[in-house]
């Protein structure tokens, strides 16, 4: 069936709920308004009532940290962060306790928790609503995170993120909410660590992550209207990260170009390239390219974010600096 | 208290401000020429200007989302403000910041904030400033009701008692927090400074003269060394959460009864301690206002936007944020 990722996120969490008496939905204005501010959680209070769709007060860090006592004593909370930036606020919570709690209790614990959390520029929203902050979490050992990019992935990571038994933060891109595809029907769930080629291709890989993943594939077109065919593919989770099927692609193309809407220092978009250059580098002919945000916060103003986004044109010069190297 | 006809002009010429300000950025935004979110403040006006008539440049305020009020009374002007809601270079924040985190330090005017609870901790340490240095000036953090709930302004309320500080903790209890209903009856906001050791009191916030009078009191006792203040003054939320929410979860009548009921405007003309300002005055200031609204409008909406090399500017103080290379 078609739907955007908005749709297939809250049909999962209906589906997920119906499946777990466990599973409970908790945050600011989830059960009430219309399901928080974009509509993800509409019509779970109806169907599951109060008692397992809960409205919090304003008050980050006793969600985040609610979520993690529950998940460790039995509940299958899925906790909503309105927006990643908010992580300022709960920060601890999350690194200093929930991320530690099955390490440092020699493997007793387990926290099925997961955390829905939007993230991105783009939507003219500013430099405390805006950011990505994925590379943070994704250094936090003891912590998933999951970056979807349409709504089949959405659909099945978030049915495995619910059902595994680790923390995760799942991470919703606010700009690709409405992007619509075909969505499998039933019990579709995706594995974590196992990335998806979007575009098969054999002169140059694109890696992108989340937005960036759909941008890339639209730079794949224009290189393909220039006689340039460019691999594209989508880890779709960053921890655990599939760094076999990127290297699989480099060795077939020599080339990489990776698109991280993060700012570049500390990205995804480094990690990347440091894990290519050290275990891909037979078979790179060419320096890895990083397509990121700048080293800035992200702007109110309109023109300027559009500057400060990654975009198409930004892919395509790097896949061509890579290919004339 | 007896009122200065420069007190009664000040302050009615300050609300009229806020009021059709925000009317007339509340229609631009509507035809689309503002970009952002903007959240309404009308029918809090009697709170910012009865919190702010008394401080000079050498005072701080530390604001919130819901922030043109608190700017306009604190002094920063309708240009440089206008500017800025439209994104501008010239704006107050160069267009960086917008709505949601505009600012004027040379106003004492610590920042709109899109991050609930942020402010209160900022202020504790402007606050702190003016302790130190001697300065006389106190330091007031706006606060919704919503806002009241997190623990950062738990920990600032802590603090400022703690250490004494010349600071005032003006909670703005509209009800709402976005979509939901505050469950908390009026005064048990306020009273959670007195468990701190902090005086409270709750003022009716659509009446100009008693949240004056309350600030008075919590300035001079600020300015004396008497440490901090909390205040509650309450005024239902006219609008919805932000422009374009139709707040269909809110009673129509009720609705109608508190928008009528809670208008600071025709509250203070019908007083009899404003009887010295007359009809003409009234309607100088009017005249006035709208000119200067015609005039920024027109000048923002024509200005320029920033050019993309500032999207590096100001990262940091002496060197610049950086592109990948
Ligand atoms: C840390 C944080 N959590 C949540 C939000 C989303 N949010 C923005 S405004 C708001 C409601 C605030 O309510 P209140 O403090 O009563 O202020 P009001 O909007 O009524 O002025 C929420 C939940 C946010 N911006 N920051
Ligand atoms: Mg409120």
């Amino acid at each position: 069936m078609k739907m955007s990722i908005r749709e297939a996120i809250n049909l999962t969490l209906h589906e997920e709920m119906a499946r777990d008496s466990r599973v409970v939905v908790m945050g600011e204005d989830v059960a009430s308004g219309q399901g928080g501010v974009y509509g993800v959680t509409a019509g779970l209070t109806e169907k599951f009532g109060v008692a397992r769709v809960i409205d919090t007060p304003i008050t980050e860090s006793a969600i985040v940290g609610a979520a993690g006592g529950a998940a460790l004593t039995g509940l299958r909370p899925v906790a909503e962060l309105m927006f990643i930036d908010f992580l300022g606020v709960c920060l601890d919570q999350l690194l200093n306790q929930i991320a530690k709690f099955r390490y440092m209790f020699g493997g007793q614990a387990r926290t099925p928790l997961v955390i829905r959390t939007m993230i991105g520029a783009g939507e003219g929203t500013g430099p405390q609503h805006s950011q990505i902050l994925y590379p943070m979490l994704a250094a936090i050992p003891g912590i998933k995170v999951v970056v979807p990019s349409n709504a089949a992935d959405a659909k099945g990571l978030l049915a495995e993120a619910i059902r595994q038994d680790d923390p995760v933060v799942f991470c919703e891109h606010k700009a690709l909410y409405m992007n619509e595809c075909e969505v499998p029907e039933g019990d579709y769930v995706i594995p974590f660590g196992k990335a998806r080629t979007v575009v098969a291709g054999t002169d140059i890989t694109l890696c992108g992550l989340s937005r960036m993943a759909v941008l890339a594939e639209q730079a794949a077109v224009e290189l393909a209207a220039e006689g340039i065919s460019a691999e594209v593919i989508d880890p779709r989770t960053l921890s655990p990260l599939d760094e076999e099927s990127i290297l699989a692609s480099v060795s077939k193309t020599g080339r990489l170009v990776v698109v991280d809407e993060s700012n570049p220092l500390c990205s995804m978009a480094s990690e990347i390239a440091g894990m290519v250059a050290e275990f891909g580098f037979d078979y790179l002919d060419a320096p890895v390219q990083r397509v990121t945000a700048p080293h800035t916060p992200v702007p109110a103003t309109p023109c300027l974010e559009k500057e400060y986004v990654p975009s198409v044109a930004d892919i395509v010069r790097s896949a061509k600096k890579a290919l004339e190297y | 208290m007896d009122y200065s006809l420069d007190e009664l002009t000040r302050a009615y010429r300050l609300m009229k401000t806020i009021r059709e300000f925000e009317e007339r950025i509340r229609s631009e935004y509507q035809q689309g020429k503002l970009p952002g979110f903007i959240h309404m403040y009308r029918n809090q006006e009697a709170i910012a200007v009865g919190a702010c008539l008394d401080m000079t440049n050498d005072d701080y305020i530390a604001s919130t989302h819901r922030g043109h009020g608190h700017c306009i009374a604190k002094g920063c002007e309708l240009e440089g403000m206008m500017l800025e809601l439209a994104c501008k270079q010239d704006g107050l924040c160069n267009g960086k910041g917008g709505s949601m985190h505009i600012a004027d330090m040379t106003k004492g005017m610590l920042g709109a904030n899109a991050i609930v609870g942020g402010g209160p901790p900022i202020a504790a340490g402007a606050a702190l400033t003016a302790k130190t240095l001697k300065t006389g000036g106190v330091s007031m953090a706006f606060i919704g009701d919503g806002a009241s709930d997190q623990g950062t302004v738990a920990e600032a309320l802590n603090l400022a008692v703690v250490l004494q500080l010349p600071m005032i903790f003006m909670y703005e209890n509209n009800f709402y927090a976005e979509f939901t209903r505050n469950p908390k009856p009026e005064g048990r906001i306020a009273e959670r400074a007195g468990a701190f050791g902090m005086p409270s009191i709750v003022v009716d916030g659509s009446d100009f003269y008693a949240v004056h009078a309350a600030c008075r009191e919590a300035i001079e006792r600020g300015r004396n060394g008497g440490g901090p203040t909390a205040i509650e003054a309450v005024s239902a939320r006219y609008y919805g959460h932000f422009e374009g929410d139709p707040q269909d979860y809110r009673d129509g009548a009720e609705l109608r009864a508190q928008r009528a009921a809670g208008d600071p405007l025709p509250r203070f003309l019908e007083d009899p301690r404003t009887a010295a300002l007359n009809a003409n005055s009234i309607a100088d200031i009017d005249s006035a206002v709208f000119a200067e609204l015609d005039r920024t409008v027109e000048l923002a909406l024509a200005a320029a936007d920033p050019t993309p090399d500032k999207l590096y500017t100001d990262v940091y103080v002496d060197y610049e944020g950086r592109a990948m290379q």
